[in-house]
């Protein structure tokens, strides 16, 4: 699909003759998420799709407690800080951003009066500008007024690289400016068509400038307000203890009319996944549980029982597998791995297309992840109903062993294939994680059947995890034939998570394997498309580079996605509980309420 | 015996001085980093992670970082938490007291199962008396904490729902209704420690008792004619109880061991499940204090029994 395909369907979209939905599964197919797709209808002038809670309650309270259970809570409540979601979730009870990302891709205004747009002016002609118009009448919890200082406070606090926040990446390169009380405009560096990052979701919760305002650079530390949020969410402070226990009593100044229904709010932290499960699928003991990292069959089982649901949400993870397409046996420059080396058997072509077609990811599906992780042939996550009926994955011996027998990698007499010096013997690493055991098992009898043998090396999670430059077994370091682990797509724009193909980001001794590229995989036209897709003035032709992009990677072989991981969380049958896949789990937490 | 404690506690400090050293190069050679999740999450870039290490002296040499936290702690100052940016001491102490009592309720559990079902276990050894409580027994301690938890939970929690199974520490009531909150939720963990514990000591009173039972002070007791109530309680119990005070003083900073698997399965906010969340975090500060502050214990309980064993039995002088 390219950008004159792309516009086509948009004008479709614009006429009516074409859902929304159905557009977004179009582009979807060919690998872009549904906020990135929502973004271009906005930018081409279509509106803004409005977020339909179904919410019943009619007037604010009356619903008790809440509570939640994390079976790891946050430690901190500053989102600005934030490194993992427990702490960005634990935030959330308290701060609000400008807007939300709801479960179909599109925006919800939070803080703002209303969403950029072409037509009222928001958002500018060249992509470089956003103006956010702010709700009025917002009180911060202590009383003050919500302004639009908050707002530029925000972009100042998180842009200091002293305060060492977690989303410095979002506001170092933007400038915010106060228009009036009510209005800020937030200026790029280039034109921006992906404009609703800052501000945004997960990395948009507002801190308040009164408070917050001594604390900017390195005393970030010391603000006593890390510890004692005071926000805009409908929920107000109560006690926080931290990895154990967040609490929250309904908040009568919040903005939004009959809201939170329940009259207080508890996250409680520690434990473990299963009993989590447990406490809200049997007992009932807690509402909510979160992030339940349980084999699906025990999920089934405990779901049984009648008391709670499993709800799964696409994320934005993805398991997949990497061909080393360097040498990791050899040095190079006192280097395994090197950029300048070559595979010698995962340069040949045919031998990626043949272990494209041992990996069986529908067993790997069944038996293994279940509903938690779905097979898939598509670098890019997405919600399950938008997932691509175009691209397909196959699983097949037969095939395999053809293609290899003309590529010329003949059987020896121990039964393993090799051409000249090259033989098709790989190590395959990932990390000690049962699912990821078992699924190694799959595809080492499915390569053993086509002639290749594997040597199956797990690494505790911790090392290979863990970033330490000095130790050989990092997944950074890939000094392996293959490896597998979960990526994750934390931002709903692509610029970044493709980035981590081009080759100024491959993984090496210079940058003490700090950098982005860890398969190493590099593509001269690839990363023209990702040049031209950063500066990029027409966010249609830059939506097309990235389609471009993903077939190039998807396409050359030393990439096989085996299942995208969506979250599983569990909720009491009662609790209505709006979640979505493109933020944090309590970005609809003002309209959570039981049915009665 | 002024003399005796003072040359002990001036002996603690070079074994915790020993203690601290091999504890930072375990934790400094061990793999990991605080900071792993920033390494994984695309949108941070790496300068950060880099700079944050930096700033929080990570990358200095393992000697330069262990002087830095032995002096700052010789001052008073703990540290702070990598991945809170809370001071470690604040942390402590708002776990000590969930450990100190579910602790302190189980040590007494496990006392007034193991004192009387031992001494009459020893009174009368080989009776039917002896022989379930001693099998009892052995099945008690033979089974780990982990696994008699889930069985409770299993049990109380999910098939009779009489129990909860999430404890939380700060129950929202007053008066009674807090207390009955209270005991509902500790019953199971503290019954789960309390009853391990208690079986391993009944073995021990038994055969304490026994040891002194047979002895010659104990028959011309008899032969006075006192009671047999007396005889027990005054004359056996006594002598009998030297060893196993000495030996409960010793086992109870292993206790706090034994704690850290049963706060984990039944989230109690103590300072075992702060331990846990640490590792699991590489959060060195923390580590460092939480097992430091365990072997401290340690030190001091063994420092105690000594003490108390001298007072017990007068025939061990220190002087």
């Amino acid at each position: 699909m390219d950008h004159k395909d792309l516009r086509g369907l948009i004008a479709a979209v614009k006429d009516g003759r074409l859902s929304r939905r159905h557009f977004m599964r179009a582009v979807a197919a060919v690998g872009l998420t549904a906020p990135m797709a929502t973004q271009l209808l906005t930018w081409s002038g279509v509106a803004h799709a409005q977020t339909r809670l179904a919410y019943k309650p009619t007037k604010r309270g009356g619903g008790g407690t809440l509570k939640l259970l994390w079976w790891q809570g946050p430690v901190h409540l500053n989102p600005q800080w934030a490194t993992g979601t427990k702490e960005q979730e634990g935030s959330r009870l308290f701060y609000e951003p400008l807007a939300a990302w709801d479960p179909e891709g599109n925006l919800m205004p939070v803080l703002a009066a209303e969403l950029p747009s072409r037509d009222n002016g928001g958002l500018a002609a060249d992509g470089k500008s956003v103006v956010w118009k702010l709700k009025k009448g917002v009180t911060w919890h202590d009383g003050k007024p919500f302004t639009a200082d908050d707002v530029v406070f925000n972009w100042e606090f998180c842009k200091d690289p002293a305060t060492s926040s977690s989303l410095i990446s979002v506001y170092k390169d933007i400038k915010v400016e106060k228009l009036d009380t009510h209005a800020v405009r937030v200026t790029f560096q280039k034109p921006t068509p992906f404009w609703a990052e800052p501000f945004v979701g997960t990395s948009g919760m507002l801190l308040p400038k009164h408070l917050f305002a001594p604390y900017i650079g390195a005393k970030s530390r010391e603000a006593p307000n890390n510890l004692k949020p005071v926000g805009t969410g409908p929920y107000k402070f109560v006690d926080f203890k931290p990895g154990d226990m967040v609490r929250g009593e309904a908040y009568a100044g919040y903005h939004q009319p009959n809201r939170p229904y329940f009259d207080a709010i508890e996250m409680k932290g520690g434990g473990d996944a299963i009993s989590a499960a447990r406490a809200v699928l049997q007992t009932g003991e807690y509402d909510y549980a979160w992030n339940l990292q349980v084999e699906d069959e025990i999920l089934k089982r405990l779901e049984a029982g009648g008391k709670g649901r499993v709800t799964i949400v696409a994320g934005g993870n993805i398991e997949f597998i990497q061909l080393n397409p360097t040498d990791p046996w050899t040095e190079v420059d006192g280097e395994r791995s090197s950029a300048k080396s070559r595979h010698p058997a995962f340069s040949d072509k045919a031998v990626r297309e043949a272990m494209g077609l041992l990996v069986d990811r529908k067993s790997v599906q069944d038996f293994i992840y279940g509903r938690t992780g779905v097979a898939t042939a598509n670098f890019l996550n997405n919600p399950a109903r938008y997932r691509s009926p175009n691209m397909k994955f196959e699983f097949n011996v037969d095939k395999a062993n053809q293609i290899l027998e003309a590529a010329g990698w003949k059987k020896g007499s121990d039964g393993i294939r090799a051409k000249g010096n090259a033989k098709l013997k790989f190590v395959f690493q990932t990390s000690v994680n049962q699912p990821r055991q078992k699924t190694q098992a799959i595809i080492k009898d499915a390569c053993a059947k086509a002639g290749i043998d594997l040597e199956l090396k797990s690494v505790t999670a911790a090392v290979f995890f863990g970033g330490d430059f000095a130790n050989p077994d990092t997944y950074q370091k890939f000094w392996c034939d293959m490896q597998m682990y979960t990526t994750t797509m934390t931002q709903p724009d692509p610029q970044t998570f493709m980035e981590q193909y081009c080759s100024w980001e491959v993984s090496q001794k210079a940058n003490k394997w700090a950098s982005r590229n860890i398969s190493r995989w590099r593509n001269d036209e690839y990363d023209k498309a990702h040049v031209a897709a950063q500066a990029e003035m027409d966010p249609v032709k830059r939506a097309a580079l990235f389609i471009r992009m993903n077939d190039l990677v998807c396409g050359d072989g030393h990439i096989i996605p085996v299942v995208f991981r969506p979250r599983p969380s569990a909720a009491t049958t009662k609790l209505a509980a709006p979640l979505s896949g493109w933020d944090n789990d309590m970005w609809a937490l003002p309209h959570w309420f039981k049915e009665s | 015996m002024g003399t005796y404690v003072l040359r002990r506690v001036l002996l603690m400090i070079p074994s915790l001085l020993g203690i601290s050293v091999v504890l930072f190069t375990v934790l400094a050679l061990a793999p990991g980093d605080p900071f792993e999740e920033l390494a994984t999450n695309p949108n941070v870039p790496p300068e950060v992670r880099l700079a944050l290490r930096a700033q929080l002296g990570l990358d200095d040499p393992v000697w330069q970082r262990y002087v830095h936290w032995l002096t700052a702690m010789l001052q008073g100052n703990w540290g702070f938490s990598f991945v809170s940016r809370i001071d470690v001491d604040t942390l402590i102490w708002q776990r000590l007291p969930v450990t100190i009592a579910v602790i302190g309720a189980s040590q007494i559990l496990a006392l007034l199962v193991a004192l009387p079902v031992g001494i009459l276990a020893a009174v009368k050894p080989y009776s039917w008396f002896d022989r379930i409580a001693s099998t009892l027994a052995f099945i008690g301690f033979s089974l780990p904490t982990f696994f008699t938890g889930v069985l409770f939970i299993l049990l109380f929690s999910i098939e009779l729902g009489w129990l909860p199974f999430v404890f939380r520490a700060d129950v929202p009531a007053t008066g009674w209704a807090w207390w009955w909150e209270h005991v509902k939720q500790s019953i199971m963990p503290v019954a789960v420690l309390g009853l391990f514990q208690g079986a391993s000591w009944m073995r021990y009173v038994r055969s304490s008792v026994l040891d002194v039972v047979r002895l010659d002070y104990v028959t011309t007791a008899r032969s006075k004619g006192l009671a047999e109530s007396v005889v027990i309680t005054k004359h056996v119990v006594r002598n009998a109880m030297i060893p196993v005070v000495t030996l409960i003083a010793l086992q109870l900073p292993a206790l706090f061991g034994g704690a850290i698997v049963t706060e984990q399965i039944f989230r109690i906010p103590g300072i075992g499940s702060l331990l846990i969340d640490a590792i699991l975090r590489n959060d060195t500060p923390v580590i460092m204090a939480v097992t430091f502050v365990l072997s401290c214990l340690v030190i001091l309980f063994n420092l105690l029994a000594d003490i108390l064993y001298g007072w017990l039995d007068p025939r061990i002088s220190y002087s």
